[in-house]
């Protein structure tokens, strides 16, 4: 097991005149930071983010704000509710329809005629009022893979959604955060949102990833070492050198699970690797802010990874987490690859690594996602469904399916299953009496492969 | 506003799955999600709950995703106030918006036991046990939320600050 370190509560440092170069080397990026710096005290990058939406100069950690929101998200469970109380208060149109984003994912395709009447609430607002952003049909993917691959969303941005993973896109340098469906529909109409400024916690990963080990491993670490409320009300602030060698894709699974140790949000700042993601991408002016080097933080924790095992979040609840091999024996009905934490092309390339030439065990049900319609397309150009499907594996269209337990793979009483998804609470992913552990991907694949759960290294 | 019921208890980290799965979640209709309220905490919760009654939890109560459907739930169920040592915080945010009473008290939790009557002031924060003739006060709810709460809510507050025209 990693080392856990709790380093130091920040000593207080009061206002102070802080100046800083940008460290950036492009001009643009460098004109973005010189401009998100001119405040009197030193900030940290949510501060930053914060302060530039609600037109301040600077905030502190507390201070109630109202601050404009660049992207306001809902779906298919959240945004009805949000649409009847739009129309109850007499609204006519969204502050912009270019920033009201709709994405009916989770019971995609329609599992029933109510679920069918929720997105046709959507899809009929959509309409009404010329909502760029509406994907349906075979447009649909899992939001949070969905916005940041279209481009919908990149850094420098502020984005509400009525979904708790929103904290997902923090990966690109935004300020996202989960609300309600009345928080959606009061943004829908005003673009603003209230918001008390959070406390940060500094996350600091040491040493170097072993074989196996991705993103959602460092958060699951965090998470069983923060507990599910460790972070409640606060911002999470991902870093370290660890950090500075993550895949996007690996950032964006951990940003995800922010919110399963009670995160406000959580980030990471900006670099080369986030610059060369969003090229080409994003639709809109990316601003890369970054943290003062004095910032307040209320907590500094530091990680050392060098001993770091892939971790396996055990029944019911995700700061459960031990090292893969200490989980003993587990026999699996069935295992689910997918979600907005790990269904992305990362994702689908271990996993495709792990299978090929293998079978799942007998007994057990492999039920692969692909997150986004591009991921399902270029998993099927790479070659990865061939092994997929002569792995006896299932590829499931683009939903969020079984990870809310709507469908696609609900599990009845007494089963157990293992999935990339980021929460195992009770009954999440069918009957109460079902048990769901988590993992990362190559754990899953390889454990469908063994029937039970297992450490990657032993599929030779 | 103040309430008079008998306290139902939970323990820490209730999520939203267990407030209201997730199976449920093809409406948004109050009355039919109230029918399930607290189904997998409970399976006796939404037949025996009656109006005024209190749910009395542990820390963290309504972890989880951000439906809206947990308070709704919660309040369509005749609930009139939730007790707990603390909340996760896109469930206190959606019950000040909509409207379902909610006290931090880590006092009034551990000294409730299942089936005490209590007598509730919501806006004073004040938590009477009648069972046990035991007082309790509330953590204070900050000046921005009551300003929320006397508008009637969110989305009255937006109208009130002329966004709706
Ligand atoms: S994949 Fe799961 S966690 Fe992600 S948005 Fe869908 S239901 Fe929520």
């Amino acid at each position: 097991m990693a080392t856990k370190t709790v380093i130091k509560k920040t000593a207080k440092k009061a206002t102070k005149k802080v100046v800083k170069k940008a460290e950036c080397k492009t001009k643009a990026v460098k004109k973005a930071v010189e401009s998100s710096v001119r405040s009197v005290r030193a900030m940290t990058i949510t501060e930053k983010l914060l302060a530039a939406h609600a037109g301040l100069k600077e905030v502190t950690p507390g201070q109630l704000i109202n601050a404009k929101v660049d992207i306001a998200l809902g779906n298919d469970i959240t945004a009805p509710i949000a649409i009847r109380e739009f129309k109850k208060i007499g609204a006519k149109k969204v502050f912009d329809r270019k920033k009201v984003v709709l994405v009916p994912d989770h019971f995609t395709p329609n599992k029933d005629i109510a679920s069918a009447t929720q997105c046709k609430i959507l899809r009929d607002f959509a309409k009404e009022q010329k909502l760029t952003h509406y994907y349906d049909g075979g447009d649909v993917g899992v939001e949070h893979a969905l916005l940041p691959e279209q481009g919908v969303v990149g850094p420098g941005d502020l984005v509400i959604g009525a979904d708790s993973h929103t904290c997902t896109y923090g990966a690109l340098g935004a300020f996202a955060t989960g609300v309600g469906s009345t928080d959606l529909a009061a943004a829908m109409i005003s673009g603003e949102v209230w918001f008390k400024v959070p406390e940060t916690i500094k996350i600091v990963f040491k040493g170097k990833l072993n074989k196996w080990v991705s993103g959602k491993d460092l958060i699951l670490h965090t998470i069983g070492d923060l507990g599910v409320d460790g972070a409640l009300y606060k911002a999470m602030e991902f870093t370290g050198p660890v950090i500075d060698k993550l895949s996007m894709d690996s950032r964006l699974s951990l940003c995800n699970m922010a919110i399963e140790a009670g995160g406000k949000s959580g980030i990471v700042v900006p670099d080369a690797t986030t610059k060369k993601y969003v090229k080409g991408r994003f639709e809109r002016k990316a601003v890369y802010y970054t943290s003062d080097k004095d910032a307040e933080y209320s907590e500094v924790r530091e990680y050392d990874c060098s001993k770091l095992e892939p971790q396996v979040a055990m029944p019911h609840l995700p700061e459960n987490t031990v090292n893969v091999s200490k989980v003993g024996r587990v026999n699996l009905d069935q295992v689910v690859i997918g979600s907005c934490t790990n269904g992305r092309m990362e994702d689908m390339a271990v996993t495709a690594k792990v299978l090929k030439g293998k079978k799942v065990a007998k007994g057990t049900r492999l039920i692969i996602i692909p997150a986004t319609p591009e991921i399902y397309n270029e998993s099927m150009k790479k070659g990865y469904f061939d092994t997929f499907t002569k792995a006896g594996a299932i590829i499931s269209p683009p939903t969020c399916g079984p990870c809310l337990g709507g469908h696609m793979g609900i599990l009845a009483a007494g089963e157990v299953a293992l999935a990339t998804t980021n929460r195992n609470f009770l009954g999440r992913m069918g009957h109460v009496k079902s048990e769901l552990y988590l993992s990362n991907p190559a754990v899953a694949a390889a454990s469908a492969i063994k029937g039970r759960i297992v450490h990657p290294k032993v599929i030779k | 506003m103040k309430a008079k019921g008998k306290a139902w208890k939970f323990g820490a980290d209730v999520d939203t799955d267990r407030i209201i799965p997730a199976r449920y979640l093809n409406t948004s209709d109050p009355k039919e999600l109230a029918k399930y309220c607290m189904e997998d905490a409970d399976d006796k919760f939404a037949k025996g709950v009656k109006k005024g009654d209190v749910i009395v939890a542990g820390k963290n109560f309504g972890c989880g995703s951000s439906r809206e459907h947990a308070p709704i739930a919660i309040k369509a169920s005749g609930v009139s106030c939730v007790i707990a040592k603390s909340f996760a915080r896109i469930f206190y945010r959606n019950s000040f918006n909509m409207g379902l009473p909610i006290l931090e008290c880590a006092e009034a939790v551990n000294g409730i036991k299942k089936g005490d009557v209590l007598e509730v002031d919501m806006g004073k924060g004040e938590i009477y046990n009648v069972t046990k003739k035991k007082r309790y006060q509330a953590n204070p709810v900050p000046p921005f939320m009551q300003e929320l709460v006397g508008a009637g809510g969110l989305m009255r507050w937006i109208k009130k600050r002329g966004f709706v025209k």
